[in-house]
């Protein structure tokens, strides 16, 4: 089965400066987690006041550029992992929060994968 | 979290350290598997014990191997002039834990020495002294971290008859001397081939159920398909392990659109290509095209992965490029000569060259001893016989296909078939 995990922040809170020993770790972990067949995809994102919104109703589509004012956004990155269960998904996923030294990941099951 | 939740976690956490913990320890004890998954499994029953109430570590690879050598010292002191064997890892683990420093994690020469130990273990594992159902049990025992009651659900069979494939197994290996190694160059080439068999039937297991109910079992080709990948980063200089990779990869792309909402089988040529999962499909093109770049001949996995491209890059069934399929399986039959490669050789040049052409080929096969109880020929022989507006004899070759095949799902598929031919021959 396969889960999308995603990190969600407060788009107002300044990113620490980059670590280069965290930078590494998470590399090595990256790795680990290609190796093991389970890291199918994974990207980063621009910061969210680089967002942009596309809607549509009622016949109209309407085009907002960001800053938004959600008390959550998608900050920093997703990844798409194939697991055997939902523990390990998780396991996978408590073992990135470590690395990056905090946060919160959401994950979803993937319809169908 | 509750308490079941909690040690589900924890079981989770073993069964991803597992491989790496074994293979670790199977280098200590010298290449005694036995004894490695017996240090591995005290160490599993203190995190059992102390996870619980005290947390998870940090790096709970580095504590269940840290727990691990700890035992086998204690055993070792325990032990001194009793157990060779024992005295022997004692020998190295003391030397080691006065040389520890205690910076275990992320560190680049470790992470680079686990992957020796698990390249070790694959070939360990998968070696041609065991019989084929030995190497697989092992393997996915000791590199998938299954439990023998998984491998046996998987595989249909009683819980005993796993265990004891792996205990012979282990025993068969320890008798034989195998040392803990990667194979030299001269030996690399089969032993290599001996573990893409594994893997790949593993896979094929999953894929086209010889038996039972179901037509695919998932799971045992996802955990093929982890075994592939993991294999194709531990030997990335290795064209084949990046072929097999591409092929299961590409293979797995189409999982979702082989059944039907009832579970019946549904062709390649018949399948909805939306459904195909281009994920897989991209990944599948580019460990094949890691593969060809590294050069040399191109073995059976890249040539069947070929092939499966050739699939997989048309988004009509039409748009097939048989012609080019009919080459790949004609270079393939020079590498690996198989009466099964023949068969595929003729439904490619029937696709190819007209039905007429593929039953010429098809009827050289007929007396071949080896697809003597292979439903797959009379089938393709029906399918052919269909096309040459032949039904009747079509019908024969359904019905005898379908007493040929143990899988419930294929039957249903070669019986409508051969329902289908008699309905047309009647008409």
């Amino acid at each position: 089965m396969r889960f999308l995990g995603y990190t969600l922040g407060d788009p107002n809170t300044e990113f620490p400066p980059p670590d280069p020993a965290m930078y590494e770790k998470m590399g090595a972990f990256v790795a680990e987690a290609t190796q093991a067949g389970v890291l199918l995809a994974t990207g980063g994102v621009r910061p969210p006041a680089e967002a942009i919104k596309v809607k549509y109703a009622d016949g109209e589509f309407t085009v907002l550029d960001g800053p938004f004012s959600e008390a959550k956004e998608l900050i920093g990155g997703w990844a798409l992992m194939e697991v055997r269960d939902k523990a390990e998904a998780i396991e996978w996923t408590k073992r990135f929060l470590t690395i990056a030294g905090g946060g919160e990941s959401t994950l979803r099951e993937v319809e169908g994968g | 979290m509750a308490d079941t939740e909690v040690q589900h976690a924890i079981e989770t956490v073993i069964r991803l350290e597992s491989a790496r913990l074994i293979a670790g320890l199977a280098r200590y004890a010298g290449g005694d598997l036995d004894l490695a998954e017996e240090l591995a499994q005290d160490a599993v029953v203190a995190a059992l014990e102390q996870w619980p109430g005290g947390g998870v570590p940090m790096n709970p690879g580095a504590w269940l191997m840290t727990v691990a050598k700890r035992r086998a010292v204690d055993q070792f002191r325990r032990n001194r002039e009793l157990e060779r064997k024992y005295a022997e890892i004692g020998r190295v683990l003391e030397a080691d834990e006065a040389a520890d420093d205690g910076t275990l994690g992320f560190d680049r020469a470790i992470t680079d020495e686990i992957e020796d130990d698990l390249l070790r273990l694959i070939f360990t594992a998968c070696h041609p002294v065991l019989s084929v159902q030995a190497r697989v049990a092992l393997t996915l025992r000791l590199l998938g971290g299954l439990t023998t009651t998984e491998i046996a659900r998987a595989y249909l069979v009683p819980e005993p008859t796993i265990a004891q494939r792996i205990v012979r197994a282990k025993k068969t290996l320890s008798n034989a001397n195998v040392p803990f190694e990667t194979p030299d160059a001269e030996q690399r080439p089969s032993r290599l081939a001996s573990v893409l068999e594994v893997i790949y039937l593993v896979y094929n297991e999953g894929y086209s159920a010889t038996a039972g109910e179901d037509w695919t079992r998932p799971g045992l080709c996802h955990e093929a398909l982890r075994l592939g990948r993991l294999l194709a980063q531990l030997a990335p200089d290795e064209p084949e392990a990046h072929g097999l990779a591409a092929l299961m990869e590409i293979q797995s792309s189409r999982l979702a659109a082989r059944a039907g909402p009832n579970g019946e089988p549904i062709l390649l040529l018949d399948q909805d290509r939306s459904r195909w999962d281009q994920l897989l499909i991209g990944r599948g093109l580019a460990a094949l095209a890691r593969a060809i770049e590294l050069g040399g001949e191109r073995g059976p996995y890249v040539l069947q992965a070929s092939i499966a491209a050739c699939h997989a890059r048309a988004y009509r069934a039409e748009q097939t490029d048989w012609a080019r399929i009919t080459e790949l399986y004609e270079v393939l039959a020079e590498v690996m000569p198989s009466p099964i490669v023949e068969l595929n050789r003729a439904v490619a040049v029937g696709m190819a060259f007209g039905p007429e052409a593929g039953l010429a080929l098809v009827d050289q096969l007929a007396a071949e001893p080896s697809l003597r109880g292979y439903h797959l020929l009379p089938s393709v022989r029906g399918d052919l016989l269909m096309k040459l507006g032949r039904p009747t004899e079509a019908e024969t070759e359904f019905r005898r296909a379908s007493d040929l095949t143990g899988n419930v799902r294929e039957r249903e598929l070669t019986e409508r078939r051969a329902q289908e031919a008699g309905d047309s021959a009647e008409s």
